[in-house]
């Protein structure tokens, strides 16, 4: 017989203090690459021409950085020489291409937040960074998150994955479903530009292209945290412009 | 079907030589081609035989099939796996005008979905397949007869003008009164579950009959690589699966290594099994957190869940990702690992073990939990062969079958390790699979580390022109195989990705099949299988 209600009080709280202080232990997030001024215009543009998706853009010295199509292979840090500087963050949201303002949910979403996950073809990673946000390092429950099973109680919907052409039926339903207010964040580049797999005949290229979509979180995949300072940002807890100062930096 | 007494005298080369000669005569021809045999089927007519020859006399594994387009016909290339051997490859030509290939599926089972997969994507008939139609293309969404893996076909332009059948329903097959479907998916578990259709055959409380309807997630990796340069395809082949993708990119890099002969610095072939053990340590503790939550013991999945993020956080700190992605390179490692992060990693793995085995010494002491797993879900030895299942689950029912002993890659032949393997083949047998494995993945990665040396970390590397590529790795899931044909200008003419989690899905309704309703997410656990890795 193992006493499992004891061994677990005996490992006390483990969760992360985020978002009341800063957490910097290694490895919560793989970091990004940030705005770097190089020496020469020639190596920006060495730089530019060495990302596989485009999302390194030359500006004379400066390298400027796309997060919403950067795909985190790490090629302009370690393949090119001189590398371009990456950073250990994690608060990446932005505001979705499409939209002009945001507003966030108003106060009583605040510690009441019900969410719903549609997997619309993503590789695994963004799904199960969204369900580590249930671990008991990051617990979103103390914070008043709660995933729902069932789209008729969701405030938020967090779409993962390019949306491809068998999935896309379902999400949309999954949409309909849900009642006003209403919130869409796309997870993951895949959810916002399609990354790698782009769009075709089988994936329709990100969840903008059949939805609303309100917040977008960049990242291949972003970890937990990133997902959880969006969810952040969307019931105000968080504000959204430091942030995008900081991701177009 | 019943299992063959192996033959006393295991084969080689020269053996099988002699033996099929005898067998087909003029039907085949064989060419001897590393890393092994190919056999060209002449006569058609002989396909069945040869196909069972190799699967059940002489013991084969069966990789799986790959369809090309060239010259104006079919190639079919059924590869099998033989021990002391080597890869098999039986080749079969046909020309378009030819209306149906004969099927294998009545003597090798396990090409079942092969050839649905060839059916539905190149529009190839197999003549003797007893269900075709209606698979990776939904016919509630797609049309019929759209084979967007021909050539013709343009990958980039979205068909919206079509006529679905809006009226599709999926075949019932229980009749008895009172019979009923319950339909599960394709957005389920909050969407934490990863999409997938089940439909449960019931009266009530058994599931009688289980028919997974996957490939939500198709994504085409296979068309949209085509023309692309090896290394964009090298970011496909890491980003179509997650949960392994640092296998399917090492499976990916050694196909075309394995082209152009070449051999990559000793630390980075030892590093890549460090690597690669990382990853399935880390995966194994993602699924034994998924058993447990499947029972609804909290306490042990949030054990398990903070052993697979604190792996993920020591991945991300050694190497920059928490998936491994962006490591494997064509001819070596992207990057090098320094002293004091192999120290860090050590450290984080000794925690992950003896925490792991902490966790599986209390499971194995809950009775509530073992009720749940022991005898649920079972899969005999001889339907796990029948339909040969890979990875944990094939070893949990006897399969022992593991690549890197039967065909060793990277640098596994230099350290030693053992597969674990079970006979009951039930919910706890491949829970105990997967805590044995997680322990030799641990002592692998030590002795990885302990043999690391001072050196090149990369060679440089041009991708090979007008030649065909085969590259394995057995993932956490099982066995994964790559194969790629690059065309005059070193561009993927074809790129073939043949999964672990495609085969094993198609053994899944053994398992599912007469248990109770509850048992059905304990059993989905204990397979710990991946859509996104099965769909592509």
């Amino acid at each position: 017989m193992s006493f499992w209600f004891w061994n677990g009080l005996k490992r006390g709280i483990q969760s992360t203090r985020y978002p009341r202080l800063p957490e910097t232990t290694p490895g919560v997030t793989p970091g990004r690459p940030m705005a770097t001024t190089f020496a020469s215009a020639e190596e920006a543009a060495h730089a530019a021409s060495g990302c596989p998706v485009g999302a390194i853009t030359a500006a004379g010295r400066e390298a400027l950085i796309d997060l919403r199509t950067c795909i985190h292979c790490q090629r302009c840090r370690f393949g090119g020489s001189p590398p371009v500087e990456w950073v250990n963050d994690f608060e990446w949201t932005q505001l979705a291409r499409t939209q002009t303002s945001f507003e966030p949910l108003n106060r009583s979403f605040q510690r009441s937040l019900h969410i719903m996950v549609v997997d619309a073809g993503d590789c695994g990673a963004c799904l199960r960074e969204i369900k580590q946000l249930n671990n008991p390092l990051y617990n979103i429950h103390r914070l008043g998150l709660f995933f729902t099973p069932t789209p008729r109680t969701a405030d938020v919907l967090l779409v993962v994955g390019p949306v491809t052409e068998n999935m896309r039926g379902p999400l949309e339903k999954t949409y309909h479903a849900m009642p006003q207010p209403k919130k869409v964040v796309a997870v993951g580049t895949c959810a916002i530009t399609g990354g790698v797999f782009g769009r075709t005949f089988a994936s329709a290229g990100g969840a903008g292209m059949v939805l609303p979509v309100d917040l977008e979180v960049p990242g291949d995949p972003p970890p937990p945290l990133a997902i959880l300072h969006g969810l952040l940002v969307l019931t105000g807890r968080k504000s959204l412009q430091l942030s995008q100062t900081a991701a177009a930096s | 079907m019943t299992i063959a007494p192996p033959s006393h005298s295991p084969l080689d080369l020269e053996g099988l030589i002699t033996l099929l000669n005898e067998r087909f005569g003029t039907g085949i021809s064989l060419l001897k081609e590393a890393p092994g045999l190919v056999v060209r089927v002449l006569d058609q007519a002989v396909l069945r035989a040869v196909s069972r020859f190799l699967f059940w006399e002489a013991d084969g594994f069966f990789g799986g099939l790959i369809v090309e387009e060239r010259f104006g016909e079919w190639t079919l290339q059924y590869l099998f796996l033989l021990r002391h051997i080597g890869w098999v490859d039986v080749v079969v030509r046909s020309p378009f005008a030819q209306k149906a290939i004969p099927s294998i599926v009545a003597e090798v089972h396990a090409a079942d979905w092969y050839e649905r997969e060839a059916e539905d994507l190149f529009g190839i008939d197999f003549e003797g397949h007893p269900r075709l139609g209606d698979f990776i293309l939904h016919d509630e969404t797609w049309q019929e007869h759209i084979a967007p893996m021909r050539k013709e076909f343009d990958a980039a332009v979205r068909n919206f003008e079509r006529e679905p059948n809006q009226k599709w329903r999926p075949t019932l097959v229980v009749e008895d009164p009172g019979s009923f479907a319950m339909p599960v998916g394709p957005v389920y578990e909050g969407g934490l579950g990863e999409p997938i259709h089940f439909l449960l055959e019931t009266v009530g409380e058994d599931v009688i009959r289980e028919v997974p309807r996957l490939f939500y997630k198709y994504r085409a990796v296979e068309k949209i690589a085509e023309g692309k340069a090896v290394s964009d395809v090298l970011l496909l082949a890491e980003r179509f699966s997650a949960t392994s993708a640092f296998a399917h990119s090492l499976a990916f890099c050694q196909a075309i290594e394995n082209a152009v002969q070449v051999e990559i610095p000793a630390r980075a072939s030892r590093l890549r099994v460090v690597l690669a053990e990382l990853e399935r340590l880390r995966h194994h503790a993602g699924a034994i957190e998924g058993i447990c939550q499947s029972t609804a013991l909290s306490v042990s999945e949030a054990h398990a869940a903070i052993i697979e993020e604190q792996l993920l956080r020591a991945s991300a700190a050694f190497t920059g990702h928490r998936y491994l992605f962006g490591l494997n390179t064509l001819g070596g490692l992207q990057r090098d690992v320094e002293e004091s992060g192999c120290r860090d990693l050590l450290r984080a793995i000794d925690d992950a073990d003896s925490q792991l085995r902490i966790l599986e010494d209390r499971l194995h002491y809950t009775s509530s939990f073992l009720d749940r797993l022991e005898d649920v879900g079972a899969i005999s030895l001889e339907n796990a062969r029948d339909l040969d299942l890979v990875g944990p689950v094939g070893r949990a029912s006897g399969v022992a079958r593991d690549l890197r002993k039967a065909c060793p890659y990277a640098s596994y032949s230099e350290y030693s390790f053992d597969v674990p393997s079970e006979k009951e083949g039930d919910g706890y047998a491949r829970l105990r699979v997967l805590f044995a494995e997680a322990r030799e993945s641990a002592r692998l990665i030590q002795q990885a580390i302990a043999s690391l040396e001072p050196g090149e970390i990369s060679i440089p590397l041009d991708a090979p022109v007008s030649t065909v590529a085969f590259g394995w790795a057995e993932a956490p899931i099982g066995a994964a195989l790559h194969g790629l044909r690059l065309d005059s200008q070193g561009r993927i003419e074809r790129y073939r990705i043949l999964t672990p989690s495609f085969r094993n899905w198609l053994g899944f309704h053994l398992a599912a099949e007469d248990f109770a309703f509850q048992d059905f997410p304990i059993i989905l656990a204990t397979f710990g299988l991946s859509a996104t890795e099965c769909d592509r």
